[in-house]
Formats: structure tokens, C-alpha cells, sequence
């Protein structure tokens, strides 16, 4: 099967934002290099100002990159931009809708700026909105959708020229968790029709669920790379929550200390697996100082771990 | 049906938003000038133009109505982009443009054709109005459009640049307030520039408005204080120079790109 060719190809990308009254340039990204394939969910994972929305800036247009190259489906987004511009779709974190027009007259213009008919573009926003379950605010104004539903337009309009590329900036944030499962939905349904994904979010289990890779970006750097499983494994910050029968002495803890163990309450402990131990090691160890283990559960977001250990460092 | 291009498409979409808004919005774009321009024909036309000698052998009046179209061409193109443009940066739906593949003279274009329909529709409404309190004569249509449109065209540009470098609703009133106005007054609505001591005539022909008022009072009346040719010399020079402008700001993302 030929190799997928590159949908975004960013190499050594950095942007200085100038110094104005109120501060200092600020370095937003320092030396960005990052490839996504065709039809590849990359989620861009990141701590406030670590550079997420610079760089969506940067690829969808709206952003001037300080140095660096950028290449959208093969196209220099400086000498091209406007090719490349037409290969992407954006869905911001703000709303930047024109709240008093109309939903569908909010997506059809969008349209039309992309070089869809009018005609055509009617057609299509009739089958999105029904996709998004907008359709039966079609002739709302945009300042009466509720929060979910604004945030549905934005992904509406995002997708009505029907990019390749999909930048989604937190679209779920503040969106219920129900609404935010849907829209799960829908990425993946997305996606799975060869729309690749690109979506910065501060949901650690969002970036779990729906990506194929993912990055981790801090201090305008990404700091790591690779499959959800490939981040875990190298990584290996997986957290045991094991619950004993009965109590565990102070005694036994201190047999346990070779392992990375701590007592959370009387009857339970957490374990966070060493680089190279396996479950099996671990399991192995606490049998045999006598703890009978009532049940067994993994703690929280595996990414979670990952994600919090690599800020720290 | 031929396949029109995306780039017309998207120049037809700006254009259309822009006039639905216009319209949409009749009574903030389309009722104020013709309130204003009614008093300006009643007071200064009707009342104390009775009492003003004819000009070139028109009366008051007359000689004051292609002015003070002009006077609401001018403020409707400029207020049209320079607010539309603004809004759009604050509330920053201009991104919706700014993402999109349109190149950025289409855009400029986008801008400047709503400001010079709004103007346009301005000026024919304010003739409408002129005419419950004189008849017009037209001397030349084509000097008529010819002048409207590059005086349109010329001042949708200068609010676009203005609405560019604005930061604050103050930095949009600024301009049509302390240089727009004064100009405007001074660029011979009211009077000939013959009629000034040499001193303030030879300034006036400094003022650019000058040249616009007298080429369209030329198309009507067949009347210019100033040769018809450098007047429009004058419009499409500073029209150029405002178009280059407008697009080397656009290409970089002079106040609207970080």
C-alpha cells in the first residue's frame, strides 16, 4: 500500500510576538516541526499558553509565522497561501460569528467566500446543520443558540467547503458532557469518511478517545510525539488502584518499599509502575507479602499521567 | 450555465452580505441623509438661499444640491467601510474572511464595492429628496457617475485604511469628525472658490474635496471652479495611490493578523 503523503508539514516553525506597552516579545513557539498524515486525528495536547493556538493560527491563516516552513497537502502556505487556505477548515475557541445573522446565512456566506454557490452551498448546509442538529435553527438568529449550539454552528461552518484538513482549537470546552460525547460522535464519523483531524484540547480523555497520535506541546516546544499506546508505554506511567480485604499494616508497607506504592486509605494502595516493570512484577510482589486483592482498576486517564509527568519535567 | 469562478463567487458573497445589511438596516444607513440633507435643501437652500445672489447664473439652491449629494456620497462610503471593517475586527468575524482562500484584493474589492453601493444609493435618494425643492438639470451623465464613483470609491478605501489602524470606536469618529467634516465644508458646497480673497482660494486647492464637488456640479449645472480634467486627474490619482495602500496593509495583516 503507497504511504500516505503529509496533509501538514511544519518544520522548525517560530513566532515572536512584539513587545507592545503592557509586555515584553513573547517566544510563542520556539522551533515547531510536526507532520500529520492524510486522514491522521492528531490531538495537540497542552497547558495554557504553551503555543496550541499560535500554531493553529499559523496553519489556518491567521497567524504571521516569524520563521519556519509550513505546507498544507504539499502547498507552501507562504508562496501559496491561498491554495493552501482552501484545503483547511477552522473551528476557533471564541465564537466569532456575526450573532445577529441567521444560522444558515451565517454558513452560506461562508461558503460563498470559499468559492461555493450559493446553490450548492444551500444543499450542503442543509445536510451539515441535520448532522449537527441545527437544522431546526436554521432561521435563528446566531445570539439565540444555546452554548452547544454555537459551538456546533462553529464546526457547521468549519466543515461547508468540505476541507481535508479539520483544525479544531477546545472545541468542547464548556460543552456538557453528553454534547461533548456527540460531537465525539461526529469527529469520528468524520475522520473515519479520511477528513484529517487536528484538535488542541485540554481533555486529556478527549485526546484518548478520538486521536490516532498525539503531541504534547509546552513552552512553544513539542516536548513528545507518538500513538496514545506508544506515550504510555515509553513512558510507562501507568497507576494501579488495588483494593485490599482487609487492612494493610504499616509493616507490610514497609516491605513494599521497593515498589512505587502509596496508601491512599486503610484497605487500599496505588501503585505507579516503574520504566520496565510490568503488572505481573508488581501483582507478583504483593502476594507474596500476604495482601488477598479485592478488586483492581487502572487510575484515571493513562494520558493523564503521561501529560502531567512531562510538564513537570 | 457557465461555472463562475471562486473568486467572483466570493466577491458576489461580500457584496450581497453587505447590501442585505444595508438594506436590512435601512433606517441607521439609508433614512439619516435624507433627513439631513432635507434640512441642509429647506434651511440653506429654501430659506436663506432666497436671499443669495445667483451663482453662475444658478440660484442658490441649485448651485448647492450636487455639493451636498456629494457631501452625503462622501460620509456614506466612509462610514460604511470604516464601520463595517471595524465591527468586523472587534467582534472578529473577520476571521471568517481572513481563513478563507479569497485573495486579499478580492477582499478590498468586497469592502469597497459595499461602501460605494451604500454610497450610491445614498445619492440617489438625496437627488430624490432634492427635487421637492428644485428641478435639476443633468449637463453630463457620465461626469455625474464618473465623479460619484471615484469620490465613492476613493473614500471607501480611506475608511478601510482607518478602520485598519483603528484600535478604539474613538479612532473611527477621529477622522470623519476632525478631517473629514472641516473638508467637506470647505470644499466649495456652499460657495464658488472665485467668490474667496486669493489667499483662501489658492488654499482651497489644496483640499481634495474641492475637486470632487466641482466635478459633479459640472455634470449638472456645466459649472467648475476647476478644469474638469484635473479634477478627475486629481480623484483617480489619489484613488491609485489609496487602492495601493489598502492592499500592501491587507497583504501584510496590518491590524488584523498578529
Amino acid at each position: 500500500m503507497p504511504e500516505k503523503t503529509n496533509a501538514i508539514h511544519v518544520t522548525d516553525l517560530t513566532k515572536t510576538y512584539p513587545a507592545d506597552k503592557k509586555q515584553p516579545p513573547v517566544e510563542a513557539l520556539k522551533g515547531v516541526s510536526l507532520s500529520v498524515k492524510e486522514g491522521e486525528f492528531l490531538a495537540l495536547l497542552g497547558p495554557n499558553g504553551a503555543g496550541k493556538t499560535t500554531l493553529i493560527g499559523i496553519l489556518s491563516g491567521l497567524v504571521n509565522k516569524s520563521e519556519g516552513t509550513v505546507e498544507i497537502h504539499g502547498v507552501d502556505a507562504t508562496t501559496n497561501p491561498d491554495k493552501a487556505k482552501s484545503y483547511i477548515g477552522l473551528v476557533p475557541q471564541e465564537f466569532n460569528f456575526d450573532i445577529f445573522e441567521k444560522v444558515i446565512n451565517i454558513i452560506v456566506t461562508q461558503a460563498g467566500y470559499y468559492g461555493v454557490s450559493r446553490a450548492d452551498a444551500l444543499v450542503r448546509a442543509e445536510k451539515i446543520l441535520k448532522d449537527l442538529g441545527l437544522w431546526e435553527k436554521k432561521d435563528a438568529q446566531a445570539q439565540h443558540l444555546s452554548g452547544g449550539m454555537k459551538r456546533r454552528l462553529l464546526i457547521a461552518r468549519a466543515l461547508i467547503h468540505e476541507p481535508k484538513v479539520l483544525l479544531l482549537d477546545e472545541p468542547t470546552a464548556g460543552v456538557d458532557v453528553e454534547l461533548r460525547r456527540g460531537m465525539w460522535d461526529f469527529l469520528r464519523e468524520l475522520s473515519a469518511s479520511g477528513t484529517t483531524i487536528v484538535l488542541t484540547t485540554h481533555y486529556l480523555e478527549e485526546a484518548e478517545m478520538l486521536a490516532n497520535r498525539v503531541a504534547i506541546i509546552n513552552g512553544g516546544v513539542i516536548i513528545e510525539e507518538g500513538t496514545v499506546k506508544e506515550l504510555v508505554t515509553k513512558l510507562n506511567y501507568v497507576t494501579l488502584i488495588l483494593d485490599a480485604t482487609e487492612p494493610i499494616k504499616d509493616a507490610t508497607m514497609v516491605l513494599l518499599r521497593d515498589l512505587n506504592v502509596k496508601r491512599t486509605d486503610e484497605n487500599t494502595l496505588e501503585i505507579t509502575l516503574k520504566p520496565g516493570e510490568t503488572v505481573n512484577d508488581a501483582m507478583r510482589k504483593i502476594s507474596a507479602n500476604g495482601i488477598q486483592i479485592a478488586n483492581i482498576r487502572n487510575s484515571g486517564s493513562r494520558l493523564e499521567e503521561v501529560f502531567v509527568n512531562l510538564i513537570k519535567k | 450555465m457557465a461555472t463562475r469562478s471562486p473568486i467572483l463567487i466570493g466577491y458576489y458573497t461580500m457584496v450581497r452580505k453587505d447590501f442585505m445589511r444595508i438594506i436590512r438596516i435601512w433606517s441607521q444607513t439609508l433614512l439619516p441623509p435624507a433627513i439631513t440633507m432635507a434640512l441642509y435643501f429647506a434651511i440653506f437652500g429654501t430659506f436663506i438661499g432666497s436671499q443669495v445672489d445667483a451663482i453662475d447664473g444658478f440660484p442658490y439652491i441649485q448651485f448647492i444640491v450636487p455639493g451636498l449629494v456629494m457631501m452625503s456620497v462622501i460620509t456614506s462610503s466612509y462610514m460604511n467601510t470604516v464601520s463595517t471593517f471595524y465591527f468586523a475586527k472587534w467582534l472578529k468575524t473577520i476571521h471568517e474572511i481572513l481563513v478563507s482562500p479569497m485573495p486579499s484584493w478580492t477582499v478590498v474589492a468586497g469592502y469597497v464595492s459595499g461602501g460605494v453601493l451604500r454610497a450610491f444609493l445614498v445619492g440617489v435618494i438625496v437627488i430624490a429628496v432634492s427635487l421637492f425643492f428644485t428641478h435639476l438639470t443633468l449637463f453630463s451623465m457620465a461626469v455625474v457617475f464618473g465623479a460619484a464613483f471615484l469620490t465613492a470609491l476613493l473614500f471607501s478605501l480611506l475608511g478601510l485604511i482607518n478602520a485598519i489602524y483603528a484600535k478604539s470606536f474613538d479612532a473611527i469618529n477621529i477622522v470623519p469628525t476632525f478631517v473629514l467634516t472641516p473638508l467637506t465644508y470647505l470644499g466649495g458646497i456652499f460657495y464658488s472658490i472665485d467668490q474667496l480673497p486669493e489667499f483662501f482660494r489658492i488654499v482651497s486647492l489644496f483640499n481634495p474635496i474641492l475637486y470632487m464637488v466641482n466635478a459633479f456640479r459640472y455634470g449638472f449645472l456645466g459649472i467648475s471652479d476647476v478644469p474638469l480634467s484635473l479634477a478627475f486627474g486629481v480623484m483617480g490619482g489619489l484613488t491609485l495611490v489609496a487602492f495601493i495602500v489598502t492592499l500592501y496593509l491587507f497583504h501584510k495583516g496590518a491590524g488584523i493578523k498578529s
